[in-house]
């Protein structure tokens, strides 16, 4: 506890903000976390090979190394539940199921793109999987899920909105005006704020003010937060499951800070020298998300080597059929330029 | 002596108002501080508190009378020793005949401003023998929002002071009441937030109207109304639209300097992906209100503070919606075009009515929306007139005059007999001084001086 937070939301974080220890997975919940983490990582794989090549332009972001957040999280809520992020969101878009032909594809700007090729690495959207984008500039994703938590409340429909946000971003003050309105109006969002420790170049104690406490930063509003093992799965989702039923049942939004890392640069142009090498390696070793659900499928669920690298194999097989879409499928009709600005009333 | 209590003015555009009621009695004392009368302004009603100490000596005007001038005696106030048979009124009355004049002075300018309805050629669109029902701006906005609640549950209003307070230009009186606070719904000081949490409400299929006190608050918002509203449609490859009105007072209003009085017309129509009107008419309010709501795009409705109070007809029909878009010429002429917009089109009407007192016979466009722009109906214009005036309260640099002349420049060049003029706001920041304010918003004067530049009649 901080002090001077408030004690409205002690019993909130009562040990310190972290949550209580996860209950184990049974084979089938690690067998399915494995293979969707392995995806999103083969998948950023793949995009950062595309990127190197030149088939990909401009900003690309890769989610390498914090897999275990966004999967979590999915396991935790409900069918309908709505996803909104920043432009880190490969991972995301592929764990609420959207097509990676259709991720990579927009990735390299083509027609088969789920934007057709006009919104890129930053800007996709997909409607019937309930993820709301995909957006560029830095904290304004935190409103728009407040908005959509809005929805859910006006329409009485019982939906949730997972609202994602970076630790850098958790600094903007349109964050801060959401957290007024959405504790205010008890609007059902979960706050996630993915604390993957730099914000660009910027560590966090060298940006956020008490930024070992991250989860107490809607304290002032009454929003009870929690600190979390953001390279746990198992801990991501019971978290996940804590904040969703209290914000489903009525009792307004809730923060969820996750502790986590990411392997790669701020974008594929960053060549991360803010950091040690020692740093990286460090946490691939010790903490990887993905390797922490290998090592007990084979331990506690009788996995073989050769059953999870038949998975491996799976797995880059559709993420090979992917990058080979995106580099065959066409580029949006010229004709396409003026299209999508309104819709025709 | 005693002294004179004027009729206040209780808000920056205020006028004239209605005494509603005293709330003292000739010959109670008083003192200052207490609350003696209450006035109605077209916004609220407001208490007035004495000034000064003594006894309320003659009620000069009865409670229940309208649209006192604002620095009209009222009543006045006694010394010690003083009473009110005695007081000299009429030794006042040069006095207060002076203010009197002066109000009357301005409120002929301003009815021949506010009567262009007889000016203003009839809607094609409205079926004969319409009733038209006298209406102000204020509450033609207030009914639109109001049809399309009825009419539509995904439809909210969302903004300051628009719920319990009435609107802080009473834009929204009575909703609160009618829709209750599910659908009606006040929100903090953050304008960013709050366009934030509209825009994400409109993404998941509600149909919000946000409010901006002023369109210079939405500046705090501007980020999510360019990147996030308007922008989303095309980066989704167009599967993700935004629905929602963001409207408000733009422009000048009356006294209160720069930070509070710009226009942003041009800001916002220059961004594809957004709609953009700035009607004149309470029925063009009305009805381009009502047309936006249901329009699937974000559409920015820029009013006028000053014309809230305004009255125009607007016809009396089940289901009044103006398209936009769509420019109307509201006066025809063959010498000169004047195109204008919002404000602007109380300067263009009564240059034009005072042109056809010297023989120049001005057609008169009303652009009614920015984006889409009907240049068409003005190039139209033009061919007939061969001289084009713009007419706008914004700054010149880059505005609608601006795109007006270019397009019509490039469209019309052959029918061209003068190079186009700009009538505009002055480049300044508004200024607060009286005579300093004047100086900077464009005059019927400065139009008349444009159409006779471009007519060669100098």
């Amino acid at each position: 506890m901080t002090a001077g937070a408030p004690t409205a939301v002690a019993s909130a974080h009562a040990t310190n903000g972290e949550a209580p220890p996860p209950t184990p997975f049974t084979k089938e919940e690690d067998l399915h976390a494995y293979r969707e983490m392995l995806l999103i990582r083969r998948f950023e794989e793949k995009a950062g090979q595309l990127y190197g090549m030149g088939h990909i332009g401009g900003f690309c972001h890769l989610y390498i190394g914090q897999e275990a957040v966004v999967v979590g999280m999915q396991m935790a809520i409900a069918e309908g539940d709505q996803v909104i992020t920043a432009y880190r969101e490969h991972g995301h878009m592929l764990a609420t199921g959207m097509d990676p032909k259709g991720v990579m594809a927009e990735l390299t700007g083509r027609k088969g793109g789920y934007s057709r090729g006009k919104g890129g690495s930053m800007h996709m959207f997909s409607k019937t999987k309930a993820f709301y984008g995909g957006h560029g500039i830095v904290g304004a994703q935190v409103p728009l899920g407040a908005g959509l938590a809005f929805a859910n409340k006006y329409r009485g429909d019982g939906k949730v909105s997972l609202t994602y946000f970076g630790e850098g971003a958790a600094n903007q003050g349109q964050v801060y005006e959401t957290f007024n309105m959405a504790s205010l109006w008890k609007l059902p969002v979960i706050f996630i704020i993915e604390n993957n420790r730099y914000a660009m170049g910027t560590a966090v104690e060298r940006s956020a003010a008490l930024s070992e406490e991250m989860y107490a930063r809607g304290a002032a509003f009454g929003i009870p937060g929690e600190q979390v093992d953001g390279m746990d799965v198992r801990a991501v989702r019971a978290a996940g499951e804590k904040a969703a039923a209290h914000a489903r049942s009525g009792e307004g939004p809730y923060v969820l800070e996750m502790k986590t890392y990411r392997y790669r640069g701020h974008s594929m142009s960053d060549p991360a020298k803010y950091r040690t090498r020692e740093e990286v390696t460090q946490t691939r070793e010790e903490r990887d998300p993905i390797e922490r659900v290998r090592v007990r499928l084979m331990r506690d669920h009788d996995m073989s080597e050769d059953e999870l690298k038949g998975m491996d194999k799976t797995i880059r097989a559709t993420v090979n059929e992917s990058a080979e879409f995106a580099q065959n499928d066409p580029e949006p009709d010229p004709s396409e330029l003026w299209t999508d600005v309104t819709v025709e009333a | 002596m005693p002294t004179d209590i004027l009729m206040p003015a209780l808000s920056p555009t205020m006028e004239e108002g209605t005494l509603a009621k005293w709330l003292v009695a000739e010959g109670d004392d008083i003192s200052s501080g207490d609350v003696i009368a209450e006035i109605e302004t077209d916004k609220a009603t407001m208490e007035v508190e004495a000034v000064d100490e003594g006894k309320l000596g003659k009620i000069l005007i009865a409670a229940g009378t309208e649209n006192v001038p604002v620095n009209t005696p009222i009543a006045t106030i006694l010394e010690d020793g003083e009473d009110a048979s005695a007081a000299p009124v009429s030794a006042k009355a040069p006095e207060v005949a002076a203010p009197a004049e002066t109000i009357s002075a301005t409120q002929t300018a301003s009815t021949a401003t506010t009567a262009p309805a007889a000016i203003i050629a009839p809607d094609t669109s409205v079926p004969e023998g319409t009733t038209m029902i006298s209406t102000t701006v204020r509450e033609a906005l207030r009914d639109a929002m109001a049809e399309e609640m009825r009419a539509d549950d995904n439809v909210f209003l969302m903004g300051e002071e628009v719920a319990e307070y009435q609107g802080a230009y009473k834009i929204s009186q009575g909703l609160l009441e009618e829709f209750g606070d599910r659908r009606v719904i006040d929100t903090p000081i953050t304008e960013h937030g709050f366009a934030g949490i509209g825009t994400g409400a409109a993404f998941a299929g509600l149909k919000p109207i946000v409010e901006f006190m002023t369109w210079n608050f939405a500046m705090q918002a501007i980020d999510h109304i360019i990147n996030s509203a308007a922008k989303t449609l095309y980066m989704s490859g167009g599967q993700m639209g935004c629905p929602i009105v963001f409207r408000g007072a733009n422009g000048a209003a009356a006294r209160v300097a720069a930070q509070h009085s710009q226009c942003y017309s041009a800001w916002y129509a220059h961004v594809p992906g957004l709609k953009v009107v700035a009607p004149y008419t309470a029925a063009d309010a009305k009805g381009l209100l009502k047309a936006a709501i249901r329009d699937p795009n974000p559409v920015l409705v820029l009013e006028n503070e000053i014309l809230y109070g305004q009255s125009f007809d607007v016809p009396e029909m089940d289901d009044w919606t103006v398209p936009i878009g769509k420019a109307k010429v509201v006066r025809e002429g063959d010498d000169v075009t004047i195109v204008s917009f919002s404000r602007g089109m109380t300067y263009a009407l009564e240059a034009a009515s005072r042109l056809a007192d010297e023989g120049i016979n001005a057609e008169v466009i009303d652009l009614r929306s920015l984006r889409p722009l009907d240049t068409a109906t003005v190039i139209e214009s033009v061919k007939k007139t061969n001289r084009l005036v713009t007419v706008e309260e914004a700054w010149p640099i880059c505005s609608i005059g601006s795109e007006i002349c270019q397009q019509v420049t490039a469209q019309a060049f052959d029918y061209l007999d003068a190079p186009p003029t700009k009538v505009s706001g002055a480049d300044v920041p508004m200024p607060y001084a009286a005579n300093l304010e004047k100086l900077a918003l464009p005059s019927a004067e400065d139009v008349i001086a444009a159409v006779k530049q471009v007519s060669y009649k100098n």
